[in-house]
């Protein structure tokens, strides 16, 4: 096995065995850390200790406990499910009107789409914090969503313009010469041909929202205080193992947005 | 492209010309409404904030400029440079070998490759500072191992500082660097390698000679959005710094935040869009935005 041919360099694989050891190495960095966190989260333990002393359900019952958590958690969900709602619409209008414009201007409103992923998050925050505290938006669900819209707009717009690509316009143009009107052809033969482009870019919407920090420290408070700015908050002052139950659920959630992901991509590529 | 009326010269030829322009109008307005969120909420608060970064009570002036001379920017600027230099480079290291046995794999294989390099990408971000809080502080995971193992005798000191700053951002930008370089490879035909060493390359040779000159664009997208992304990074260094790794973002959040000085916030601000822009823009003009951009 060693000795056999690895590539087309015909270097064999014992020839590079290094590389395996760097890249299993370089795997283990990217997952454990996050994955660790799950064990630690059911210790008896206060204190941090490896494979805890006992295990127990306690800082799930504190998450539980926790008005203040609670409050937060539902705020960052209910602000997710709707900036995954508007920026799953707008930016699938905006994708469908650019695959169908031409020119110059197309090319332009494209670059301003993906102004939010290039600018530094920072930057959009104090600015958004200012903009809000002149017009009272700040520690509402409104300015949260708005705010986190912007951030998930460019990744539907990707998503959703790289599923047009491979979708050909003049199905919806026959559907038209049959008497179909724009909005019509557009719903009944472009979306569902395009619902899974569609549905990938809502999903990265609703992890963005969820997982946003910067900005929401700035904009979230009060009744809107989002989980992500409790978190931060707590991370500064003292660590308790709290944090450890709901880094675990934010995990399952994550795994379980993930795996959606991959198997939407997965169905695309058989439909195909 | 209205309908399928024949077009009937001097007859309707302008009614379909009038109603084609009408429809490409309609059209380009579906971009509107995302359009005006972005402008609103992001763009103009940031023209606002460039246009108070000249201003002080008596008008125009260059003081907020000219204060980030103190050498206390200075030094912050300097910080955030040798940070990014410094995860950028490790990303690199880490980052090649991983595209380059993914772009190799097997179907299967690659595809769980994939989902283990994206799995850190949609974890949480405070999850990730959490983990590297638990394994890296004073007594922390990694220190009571050591310890108990008996390698070292006080726990060594990983957090809280440049040390675990930079871990913890290699953590979160190698997923970063690796998707724009797996891209590029999988594009390289194996033909190109197998070619050099029907022609007598070593597998070095034909790796150093066709390969590797093959993966740069993708390696040069990988390093500008790595380098972009670590510019204005903000809650890693905030959360595993500890108050001792002074980034950018960090002097802009905290003269927000604790002085409300906003002329000093929006000229730091500034700086560091002109700087991050210019980078992007530069490099575009290589490489190509598509690929920059693409690759997120």
């Amino acid at each position: 096995m060693l000795s056999r041919p690895a590539t087309e360099t015909q270097i064999t694989h014992g020839r590079r065995l290094w590389l395996y050891v760097v890249v299993a190495l370089a795997l283990v960095f990217l997952v454990v850390p996050s994955l660790l966190v799950i064990p630690l989260s059911f210790s008896s333990a206060r204190y941090l200790s490896f494979p805890p002393p006992g295990w127990s359900m306690r800082w799930y019952e504190a998450y539980l406990g926790s008005r203040e958590w609670r409050e937060a958690t539902v705020a960052s969900f209910v602000a997710a499910g709707s900036t995954t709602v508007i920026a799953t619409a707008f930016g699938t209008l905006a994708a469908y009107s650019l695959a169908t414009a031409r020119g110059g201007l197309a090319r332009l409103i494209y670059a301003a789409y993906m102004l939010p992923l290039i600018i530094p998050a920072i930057l959009i925050a104090i600015g958004t914090f200012l903009l809000y505290a002149q017009i009272g938006l700040n520690s509402t669900l409104l300015g949260v969503v708005l705010a986190h819209t912007v951030m998930a707009l460019p990744l539907v717009v990707i998503t959703v313009a790289a599923g047009l690509k491979s979708y050909d316009m003049n199905q919806e143009l026959a559907a038209r010469s049959l008497g179909a009107s724009r909005p019509i052809a557009f719903l009944t033969v472009t979306l569902p041909q395009i619902r899974i482009a569609v549905a990938s870019g809502a999903l990265l919407a609703f992890i963005t929202s969820l997982d946003e920090v910067v900005i929401s420290l700035f904009v979230a408070g009060g009744n809107w205080m989002t989980l992500t700015k409790r978190m931060f908050n707590a991370l500064r002052d003292e660590i308790d193992p709290t944090i450890a139950a709901i880094s675990s659920l934010l995990i399952a959630v994550s795994i379980l947005l993930l795996g959606a992901s991959q198997l939407l991509q997965a169905r695309q590529r058989t439909s195909r | 492209m209205p309908g399928a009326d024949p077009v009937v010269p001097g007859l309707n030829e302008r009614a379909l010309a009038a109603a084609g322009r009408r429809e490409r109008t309609a059209l380009a307005a579906l971009a509107l409404p995302g359009m005006a969120i972005i402008t609103v909420i992001a763009l103009l608060p940031i023209v606002w904030l460039f246009w108070m970064s000249f201003r002080n009570s008596a008008g125009f002036t260059l003081e907020h400029y000219l204060r980030l001379l103190h050498p206390n920017y200075l030094l912050t600027l300097k910080t955030t440079f040798e940070l990014s230099f410094l995860v950028t480079g490790i990303c690199m290291l880490l980052g090649y070998p991983l595209a380059y046995l993914t772009a190799q794999a097997g179907r299967r294989a690659a595809a769980l490759l994939i989902v283990l390099i994206l799995f850190p990408v949609w974890t949480s971000l405070l999850v990730r500072c959490y983990a590297w809080l638990v394994l890296l502080q004073r007594r922390g995971l990694i220190n009571s191992w050591l310890i108990d193992a008996g390698i070292i005798d006080a726990p060594l000191r990983l957090v809280h500082n440049f040390t675990g700053t930079a871990i913890g951002m290699v953590h979160i930008m190698l997923p970063f660097m690796v998707l724009p370089l797996y891209a590029t490879m999988r594009s390289i035909s194996p033909d190109y390698v197998r070619a050099a060493a029907n022609l007598g390359a070593s597998p070095m040779q034909a790796f150093r000679q066709v390969y590797l000159p093959l993966s740069v664009p993708g390696l040069v997208a990988g390093v500008i959005i790595v380098f972009v992304l670590c510019l204005g990074f903000y809650v890693t260094p905030a959360l595993l710094g500890g108050g001792n790794v002074m980034m950018w973002s960090m002097q802009i959040e905290r003269n927000v935040t604790y002085h409300s000085d906003w002329g000093a916030a929006s000229a730091l601000g500034v700086v560091l869009l002109v700087v991050a822009l210019g980078i992007l823009w530069m490099f575009g003009r290589i490489v190509g935005f598509d690929r920059i951009v693409g690759a997120k």
